[in-house]
Parts: structure tokens; C-alpha cells; sequence
């Protein structure tokens, strides 16, 4: 099938961007989408134009690197990252709008890549349990309610790709915070230190400039692994908790 | 043969301690020289790489004290292809008290990489397993538990006790983000520095020792030069010499080539994992190739329709026209053979034409039978989101027609040489997890590379990198030291060069003809004269690279297309290597069969007598022929004898 | 980690995203059960010109004599707009902090919503729909206590205020479209306070949004019901 592209380009951070539009031929529909932009780069390559650059790894849906906003929906028409969808999900003679993660906390970087490093500093704030390599009491000492563990992992499984601020009409960052809340906080393991992480980790969100959440659910909705709400909630909880607290750490 | 290669002097592990196997790690940690905490904050290392293995040896050694700066090529520490793993890590925990120990996995190992891995490292591995799972846990791993709340184990890639914890399908993520998230505790405690979007590009070596990198920031351009008093690679595998492999897109040799080039041997290039269980190519186009967990073999029978070009659906054919091939062959194991012996075995069918899908390359694996017995909710609680995945990648479902599958390139056990104290032979220079080469001999069991990731990282390296460091701080370096200057000034003029050939094939073009050689002739199966060719074709092909590639745009911005053509060109002195020690190394053994060393009905046979040895590769300038270094295998512990899984 | 820092962290938590739209979900709270209360005072008018009359006054008369005439009134009337504009201070701040977490030059070319088109609705016009509703308060504020716009003739009977003004179909008109935008702003804004203050958990969402959705339909049509009642004649 043939496609028509509009891609975001900027050739980095301080300059300006604009939209260009790109004709595609004989795109197949096993292909995926990145697939479909490495063809276009390889064309773009061999006419002497620089090939449109945006960030992937893995291709297999799981490492978040990849993501970008095309026709308007984070990671397109299907709730799935980038790089596992596939051009079956298009017709042909498609026009595709392909645009880069935007908001004031994940500046653009090139083309369709753009800075995450946000998230990487909301973890630092807090986003962990403190256990210094070799501390660790026998894996069974603690036994975890399979329910817990079941709920732990479903937050745990948060890929860092940063639809959930791409779709938020507030740009916010919550559901990504949220979910790391919860992972540690439905854990044992993770009790000693739940007050003072959601705290620090919220106040690191606000800090990066994200927008507040105001729960419309657009995350969620584009949430490539499927990551709930409810997350959000939990972590609005433990927040309210924590600052109603007297305990000190 | 020898004009390819030269025979040098052999070498030894000088480090492992002799005595009983069960104590010779902590004889070693004994001996090791310690760190007093205070000199710690004086001491500076360089990990590269933030996969299990460079993530967990950042934190822990930050931790202990250390000054670590840290380096990803990726937007984010947590993205490090570690991630990608789906099955499930091996523990000698014996929880399931079916006989499991830290010998029996030792022993497992041992057989299962065919008699080319190191007792004493393989040994120690097996002993580090079982704290693994301790600090993950601590570390809120969330592990598959049972509904008494303790964790539950599975058997995995053929092993007889039930050892493998496992995170649902994504382990590897879990592991990872782990490790990450320890690593970014260092990070926010100032003690580990990170520097993403950095890619290292060369090692610095002065006085004899390696005392930091060049890295290029990929966002800036920016040549930067880093110091340290040791350097650590943990930088993966190089199964993308392949191009089409289940590695991640920006998976590459470059950094642990760079040191081969500065003086570190390369053990075992050869030493290739071709993984069964992958979804097969659907056209030229294609990128990468995606794995699905071998769990599946435990449910799913794999067959070819008997005669070859079988037009009809597969649900059509009737029962005594499907060959199970694995099940007829190898009776005791069927579908759960080792993944070399069920790789090749898929090889055969499809060369033998029967093979099924777009260019005849695949296999059914069919889970109509275990619906059956097992009812749809079970096979979906147990696989569905691999059947998710299979189906959003090729719009089959499977829960109705076969699956097909065809193997793929999926690890590498070669790597650089490291002694037990996963020291290169470069002094300074440390490797770590899937870069190195010891642990995991020819082939690799499944469920054993994250373990040996954080058996690395958290536990071996943090006890053996102060037996070095207790010697430093060593003399202080800047950039203007001669062989700092020279190191970024290669880096430089290599860049330089690729941009200004301005040629007319793409980096992506040559690095598929490149994989397609490597998988032709240095794949599955591989034979002399095909190795020859295929050396002759690589030579050939990297002349043209060298006069023909086109890399647009210039170094001071992000540009993806150079980052991929430096990959490329390190990928094609590599693929040479490999060639070579795949020629040399006239036996089948592990994920390796020479078609020249079989049994009668056609089974690899390995031979100890010339074989029993890691070919360690001598870098001797490009062009030049490699120096081959044998470090000979003793087996004191374990028989060595010939794998059957009849 | 210090005593201190902890303290600190949490007393910048306070003016956190979280502690805002939480002091809107609080306040939105205290509105809707004031509505809930009006709706129900408005509910009387079927009784009859002496008991909603009766009604009006015996408002003022709460608490008497431990509170002066109307005191308890002004308690609620202080903290409604005290509600109010905590409500309205919060929100704008949210809205601040939006505009500069994606500020209009960095909008999308295209955009779409990935959920069912009306939730989005309801959810995207709790802005605009907020100044709506405010605007509104005050015209109703004027209209039907303070007396100062008296469409159909003023009077001190509240009830005959009341049917005077909605025999008329533009003023019915424009309460009808004031109380769609409250039920819009209360569809979203009652799941959002819940969840807001922590109550949505895992499979409970759909249970909050039915919670919403019931509440706000029935403060508006509740609210809708003497208007259209009088205008078509069944009140008079």
C-alpha cells in the first residue's frame, strides 16, 4: 500500500520545527511502524536527505524506548507501543500524522526524540527500596499475599515510554509516579520507606514541570501495558496519608 | 588453515585458587586484597553498559563507596536490553525440594555448555545464585508467587527440578528495573554519576593498564575523555553481527572490540545461541526478530507436514501426515531438547523443504492438543501474553492455527577473555555479563544469562575489583596525556572518515549483507569451505563499506545513521574473527555443529581431545593475521562425556 | 534521610498537584452537598406557596437562639464561598501549571482522544465549564435571593419569585443550560474528587463512575424539574 507521512522535523532542541510530508510506496502490511520509517529513511538516505530520527531499541514492546503521537493518539491506533504496531492497523493511501512526545518536561531532542530524562530523576527521588547488595534476608522470610504480588507486578510492568504525559491533556506525569508507588508500596518490602517515597517522588514530579493530574484518564487509555487509573488513586492515598502522618523518618 | 591465523603461547586462569570446588570462592575472596571504606571515595571506576550486569556493579560498588561513573547508550539506564528477557532466572534455592543443590545446577551448567566452560567460574555462579534471588526480592522484584505467598519456581529448558523464578513473561524487565532503580538510589546519593546517550567509542590504555574511555555524547556530537582507576565493560552481546537477531536495535561489538584492538583477548567468538523459539522473517523489510519464551515448548508440539510443500491449512492435515519431528527423533526429552538440538533440527526440516510460511523458514509449534487437554483458560493463563504478542506481530491467532516459529540469533557465549576475577587480560579492564565469555561454554541453559548478569555484577565483581584497586589510585591522567590524546584523536578521525565517503549504499544495506553471510555460513551449521567464502565475502564487503558508504549530516548533532555505521564497521572485523575461530575449531560442540564432525545418524560430535580448550583471539593489528592463545579446560569435577538426549 | 528534610519535603508536598486538586475535591464535595440540600429545598415548591415559603424562612432560623437570626445561614454561606473560592484558586492554579507543562506552541498538529468521546467531553470542559458555572451563580445569586434582577416581577415571597421568573421560557432556557454544565462539570468532577482522595481502586472504577453519573443526573434533573414544572403550568 502507499502512504502518506507527515512527519515532525526539528533539527534540534533550539530550533524551530515544522511538519514534512513524505510519499511511501509499496509499504507492506506485516511491516511495523518503525520498519516503515527505517524504509523511509533508507529512501530519504539515497536522495541525500537526512533520515527522520526517533528513538526505538528493543522493537519487541518492551525496553520504552519508542513512541511517538500519530494521528493524534500516543503510539497510534492500537493500545500497544510503537514499534508493535503494525501497518495492517492502516489502509491504503493513508494519510499518517507522526508528531514527538510534547511537553515542557520532555524537551525534543531531535525529530521525533525527545528527552526523557524527567522520569529517570522522579525514580531517583525515591523510587526504590533501600537494600544495599549482599543485606538480604532469604528470599521466603517474607511471604507476599499472591494478590499483593499479583497487583505489584501489574504496576511493575511500566515501560517508562512516557505516552501516559504525551496523552495527558496536562502533561502530566502521574500515572508513570503512580505506578512505581505502587509497585513498591503493595510489597512488604516496600513499607519502611512508603511515606517519605511518595512524598519526595510526587514533589520531584512537580518539580520536572509536569502538569497536575486531573483524572480524565487518557494515560491510562493509551497505556501500552495497561497500567490502571486506579494507580493514581493509590498513590493520591499514600500522599494524603503520608502528610496527615506524624511518624518522622 | 594457518594462513589465517597464528599459534601463540598458551594462557591460564591464574587467579581461580586450586582445592575443593566448594571453596575456592571464598579461598579467593580470602586472598583478595581489600579496600579500607575511607580509600574508597579515591578510587574511581567506568561501567559501561547498565544492562543486569553494569546496572547492579554501578550500585553496588557505589555503594561500597566507590567513585562510578556510569554509561548507556540508551535515553535511559532502564532500557538496557536485559529488559527483553522473558523466561525466568535459576536459583539452587531448592524450594521445591526435588533433589535441586548447588552442585546439581553446577553440574547442569557444566553439561549443558558442552564441556567448554570453567569449572571453578561455573561453580561459584551456581553458589552466588541463591543470594540473587535474596537481594531481588529485597529489592521488591515482584517474582510469581504462589497463593501461600512464598515464590513459585518452574522447570525451564529442559533441567529435570523446578529452579527458574520467573516474573510472569517479562523477568528480564523486572530484574532490570531492579537494578535500575538501585542504581538510580546511587545516583541520587551522588556516589554513581550517570551519563546517558553516551556511546563508548574507545579504551584508554597507559602505563600497562586501562585507565578510561572515550565516549561520544550521541546528543552533542562532543568527543569526551573519562578517567578512571578501572574499567568495567558490561556491554552485552554481539548477536546483531547477524543484523536480523532478537537483540535489541543498538546492541553492538564496539566497545568490547575497542579493547580487543587495545590488547584484551576474545575468547570464543563463535560461540553463537540460536534461540528455536523466534518468530520467523515475514519479508526484506524486516528489523529485528522477536523471540517467544521456550516455555512455550513445554505445552506446544512442534511438527512439519510430512511431505514438503504441503499446500493446505494446517489445521487440515491429518495426524500420520504431521511429522513431530523432535518427538520421533529424540523420545526421552521430544519437544524440550536443548535449544541447539531443537534449533538445527528446524534447520534440517526446512532445508529438507518442509518447512512452512513465507520462504519455507518456520515450523508449527500447535497448542491444539494442550487446549484440549488443558481446557483454553489454563493455556491462556500460562502463555496468553505470548499469544498476545504472536499475534499482534503477525495477525495470526494462535489460539486457532499453529504458530509458526524459526530460530533465531539470540546470545552469544564468546565474548572477551576474563580470568576468575573477570579481569581482561588488559590490566584495569573488567567484563562482565554476556560481554565476557566464561560462564556458559558453548552453549547456554536457558534461564542462566540473568543470573549470570547479577552474579557479576551484584556479588563476583564488587569482591574481586578491589584485589586491583588496592594498588590505586594510580598516577593522575588529563587529556592532554599522550595516550588519552591519541585514543580521541582515533575516535575523531575515524568519525571524520565515515562522514566524508559520502558513497552510495546505506549503513542498514550493509550491514544486512553482512548478517546474511554470517547466518549462510557461520550460523547453524557450518562447514570449511563455507567459512572460507564467507571470510573472503566479509573482506570484500568491508573493503566496499570503506569506499561506499553513505553517512549524511555531521558529528555535532544526533545522528543515528553514524552511531550505526561505527557499529557496522567494528561488526565486520568481528565477523571476520568469528569466521576464523568457527574454521579453526574443526568440531561440533554446544549451538555450534560442524558439518564435518557428526555422528553416523547425523548427532554433533564433539571432540575433547584437540577441542577441549577457549580459543582466546590476540588482536595483531587490522589486516593482520590473529594470534590464537589456548587456555586448556580441566574437568576435575565433572565427567566429560558426550551430550545425549535420546 | 534527616528528620528535617522529610519535614520539608512534605511541607513542599502541601503545595504539590496533588494537594491541590485534593483541596478541590474536598471543596467540590462540600458543593455538591449543599446542591444535594438545595435541590431538596427547591423539591418543596410542589408543597405548595406557604410551605416553601416556610421553608425559606425557617433557614434563617437554624440554630436559634443559640445562633442570631440567619447566623447559621451565614456559617453556610461563608463556607460555600469560602468552598468556592478555594475551589475556583485551585483550579486555576492546575489550569497554570497545564498551560506550562505543554504551552501552546508545542500543541499537537492533530489530536484524539483515545476514550469514548463523551467522557473526554466532560472531562476537557471542566475548565470552561467551571467559569460557566460560576458566571451562573452569580446571575442566580441576583436573580433569586438578593432580588436585584427580577425577571417577571420581584416580590418577598420567594416562591412567587420563583414562578414568576421561570414562566418566562428564556429564563427557564438559561437555567437549563447553566444545570447541563453543572452536570457535565459533576459527571467528571464527582469520580475525579473520589478519586482524587484515594477511594478508586482496583475494579472499583466503573462502580465510581456509576456513582457519578447517578448524582450528577439527579441534582440536574432535580434541579430541572420546578423550572419546567412552572413553565408548563403544573406549579402556579
Amino acid at each position: 500500500m502507499n502512504i502518506t507521512l507527515r512527519v515532525w522535523r526539528q533539527k534540534s532542541r533550539d530550533v524551530e520545527g515544522r511538519m514534512v510530508t513524505y510519499e511511501i510506496e509499496d509499504v507492506s502490511p506485516d511491516m511495523s511502524f518503525l520498519e516503515m520509517l527505517d524504509v523511509l529513511n533508507e529512501k530519504l538516505t539515497l536522495q541525500g536527505e537526512e533520515p527522520v530520527a526517533f528513538d526505538h531499541d528493543c522493537r519487541e514492546g518492551i525496553c520504552g524506548a519508542c513512541g511517538v503521537v500519530i494521528d493524534g493518539v500516543a503510539h497510534g491506533p492500537e493500545t500497544t507501543t510503537t514499534c508493535q504496531l503494525h501497518m495492517r492497523s492502516f489502509s491504503d493511501g493513508d494519510v499518517i500524522t507522526v508528531e514527538p512526545w510534547r511537553a515542557t518536561a520532555f524537551p525534543v531532542v531531535k525529530d521525533l526524540v525527545v528527552d526523557r530524562g524527567a522520569f529517570d530523576r522522579i525514580i531517583q527521588a525515591g523510587g526504590y527500596i533501600s537494600a544495599p547488595t549482599g543485606t538480604a534476608p532469604d528470599a521466603h522470610a517474607m511471604p507476599v499475599p499472591k494478590s499483593d504480588a499479583d497487583r505489584a507486578f501489574d504496576a511493575a510492568t511500566c515501560i517508562g515510554c512516557g505516552a501516559c504525559v504525551a496523552a495527558c491533556p496536562n502533561a502530566s506525569g502521574m500515572l508513570f509516579t503512580a505506578a512505581k508507588v505502587t509497585h513498591l508500596g503493595m510489597l512488604p518490602q516496600g513499607q519502611p520507606e512508603r511515606e517519605a517515597r511518595v512524598v519526595k517522588m510526587v514533589n520531584q514530579h512537580d518539580e520536572e514541570e509536569f502538569g497536575g493530574c486531573t483524572n480524565i484518564g487518557e494515560c491510562a487509555a493509551v497505556c501500552p501495558k495497561g497500567i490502571p487509573l486506579d494507580t493514581i488513586s493509590q498513590l493520591n492515598r499514600d500522599l494524603l496519608g503520608s502528610l496527615t502522618s506524624a511518624s518522622s523518618e | 588453515m594457518t594462513e589465517l591465523y597464528i599459534e601463540g603461547d598458551p594462557i591460564r586462569d591464574e587467579k581461580a585458587p586450586e582445592g575443593p570446588i566448594q571453596e575456592r570462592w571464598d579461598k579467593r575472596r580470602f586472598s583478595a586484597k581489600l579496600v579500607n571504606p575511607a580509600n574508597r571515595r579515591k578510587l574511581s571506576v567506568i561501567i559501561v553498559g547498565t544492562g543486569l550486569a553494569g546496572a547492579s556493579a554501578a550500585a553496588t560498588l557505589g555503594e561500597a563507596g566507590y567513585q562510578v561513573t556510569s554509561f548507556c547508550y540508551q535515553d535511559s539506564p532502564r532500557r538496557a536490553h536485559s529488559i527483553a528477557a522473558q523466561g525466568g532466572i535459576n536459583a539452587a534455592k531448592n524450594y521445591r525440594n526435588d533433589g535441586d543443590s548447588i552442585y546439581r545446577l553446577f553440574y547442569d551448567t557444566v553439561k549443558g555448555g558442552d564441556f567448554r566452560s570453567r569449572e571453578s567460574n561455573v561453580h561459584r555462579l551456581a553458589q552466588v545464585s541463591v543470594e540473587i534471588i535474596d537481594q531481588c526480592v529485597a529489592q521488591g522484584v515482584p517474582f510469581a508467587r504462589e497463593y501461600g505467598g512464598l515464590l513459585d519456581n518452574r522447570s525451564f529448558g529442559g533441567v529435570q527440578v523446578s529452579r527458574t523464578f520467573y516474573a510472569r513473561g517479562q523477568t528480564g524487565q523486572q530484574l532490570l528495573i531492579g537494578a535500575y532503580q538501585a542504581l538510580e538510589r546511587q545516583v541520587a546519593a551522588g556516589t554513581v554519576e550517570m551519563n546517558t546517550r553516551h556511546e563508548m567509542l574507545e579504551v584508554i590504555v597507559a602505563g600497562g593498564r586501562a585507565r578510561g574511555i572515550i565516549a561520544r555524547d550521541m546528543v552533542t556530537g562532543e568527543i569526551e575523555t573519562h578517567f578512571a582507576d578501572a574499567v568495567v565493560l558490561a556491554t552485552g552481546g554481539y548477536g546483531n553481527v547477524f543484523y536480523l537477531s532478537t537483540n535489541a536495535m543498538g546492541c553492538n561489538v564496539t566497545a568490547a572490540w575497542r579493547a580487543h584492538r587495545k590488547g584484551a583477548l576474545f575468547a570464543n567468538p563463535c560461540y553463537t545461541q540460536i534461540h528455536p523459539t523466534c518468530i520467523p522473517v515475514s519479508g526484506e523489510y524486516q528489523s529485528k526478530l522477536t523471540l517467544m519464551s521456550e516455555s512455550l515448548r513445554n505445552d506446544g508440539r512442534i511438527w512439519v507436514p510430512k511431505k514438503g510443500g504441503d499446500p493446505r491449512d494446517p489445521r487440515d492435515i491429518p495426524e500420520e501426515e504431521r511429522d513431530y519431528y523432535l518427538e520421533r527423533r529424540y523420545p526421552a526429552f521430544g519437544n524440550l531438547v536443548p535449544r541447539d538440538i531443537a534449533s538445527r533440527a528446524a534447520k534440517n526440516v526446512c532445508d529438507e523443504g518442509r518447512g512452512v510460511g513465507p520462504g519455507g523458514l518456520g515450523v508449527y509449534l500447535d497448542f491444539a492438543d494442550a487446549i484440549k487437554r488443558m481446557g483454553r483458560p489454563a493455556v491462556e493463563a500460562r502463555y496468553g501474553n505470548l499469544f498476545d504478542m504472536y499475534q499482534r506481530i503477525t495477525g495470526e491467532n494462535p489460539y486457532e492455527v499453529p504458530m509458526r516459529i524459526y530460530p533465531a540469533v539470540h546470545y552469544t557465549m564468546g565474548g572477551l577473555w576474563v580470568d576468575y576475577d573477570l579481569q581482561s587480560t588488559l590490566p584495569g579492564l573488567f567484563v562482565t555479563g554476556e560481554a565476557n565469555f566464561s560462564d556458559h561454554g558453548a552453549n547456554r541453559l536457558g534461564a542462566s544469562a540473568l543470573m549470570q548478569g547479577l552474579a557479576d555484577g551484584y556479588f563476583v565483581l564488587p569482591n574481586t575489583v578491589n584485589d586491583y584497586l588496592a594498588d590505586g589510585p594510580f598516577e593522575k591522567l588529563d587529556e592532554n596525556t599522550p595516550e588519552a590524546r591519541e585514543a580521541s584523536e582515533t575516535v575523531r578521525a575515524r568519525i571524520d572518515r565515515l562522514l566524508s565517503i559520502n558513497g552510495t549504499r546505506t549503513v542498514d544495506s550493509f550491514h544486512k549483507e553482512l548478517g546474511q553471510i554470517m547466518w549462510d555460513y557461520c550460523g547453524m551449521e557450518r562447514t570449511e569451505e563455507g567459512l572460507r567464502k564467507a571470510i573472503d565475502r566479509i573482506r570484500e564487503l568491508r573493503g566496499e563499506f570503506w569506499q561506499n558508504v553513505r553517512v549524511l549530516g555531521s558529528n555535532d548533532e544526533l545522528n543515528q545513521a553514524l552511531e550505526k555505521a561505527g557499529r557496522v564497521a567494528d561488526f565486520f572485523e568481528l565477523a571476520e574473527l568469528m569466521c576464523i575461530d568457527a574454521l579453526h575449531r574443526r568440531e561440533s560442540c554446544g549451538g555450534h555443529f560442524r558439518a564435518e564432525s557428526q555422528t553416523e545418524d547425523g548427532e554433533a560430535l564433539r571432540d575433547d581431545d584437540e577441542f577441549a580448550y577457549v580459543a582466546a583471539w590476540e588482536f595483531a593489528g587490522t589486516g593482520e593475521q590473529p594470534v590464537l592463545r589456548k587456555e586448556d579446560l580441566e574437568y576435575e569435577y565433572v565427567e566429560m562425556k558426550q551430550r545425549s538426549y535420546k | 534521610m534527616a528528620n528535617s528534610t522529610l519535614t520539608k519535603q512534605r511541607s513542599a508536598a502541601l503545595q504539590s498537584s496533588v494537594a491541590l486538586k485534593s483541596a478541590m475535591a474536598v471543596t467540590g464535595g462540600i458543593l455538591v452537598l449543599f446542591l444535594i440540600a438545595h435541590m431538596y429545598g427547591n423539591l418543596m415548591v410542589f408543597g405548595g406557596q406557604e410551605a416553601f415559603d416556610d421553608y425559606s424562612h425557617h433557614i434563617r432560623e437554624i440554630g436559634e437562639p443559640m445562633l442570631p437570626h440567619g447566623g447559621a445561614l451565614w456559617i453556610i454561606r461563608v463556607v460555600l464561598l469560602a468552598s468556592l473560592l478555594i475551589h475556583a484558586y485551585a483550579a486555576f492554579a492546575l489550569w497554570a501549571r497545564a498551560k506550562h507543562a505543554r504551552p501552546a506552541a508545542q500543541r499537537y498538529v492533530v489530536r484524539k482522544s483515545a476514550q469514548s468521546p463523551s467522557r473526554r467531553y466532560a472531562a476537557q470542559t471542566m475548565r470552561w465549564g467551571g467559569v460557566i458555572v460560576a458566571l451562573f451563580v452569580i446571575y442566580h445569586i441576583l436573580h433569586l435571593t438578593t432580588n436585584h434582577i427580577a425577571p417577571g416581577g420581584a416580590s418577598d415571597s420567594p416562591y412567587e419569585r420563583l414562578v414568576n421568573g421561570f414562566q418566562i421560557w428564556w429564563v427557564v432556557l438559561s437555567y437549563l443550560i447553566a444545570l447541563l454544565a453543572v452536570g457535565y462539570h459533576l459527571w467528571h468532577g464527582i469520580f475525579s474528587a473520589l478519586a482524587t482522595l484515594g477511594v478508586n481502586k482496583a475494579g472499583r472504577e466503573r462502580a465510581l463512575r456509576l456513582i457519578a453519573t447517578v448524582v450528577a443526573a439527579a441534582i440536574t434533573v432535580g434541579f430541572l424539574v420546578p423550572p419546567f414544572s412552572i413553565l408548563f403550568g403544573l406549579v402556579s
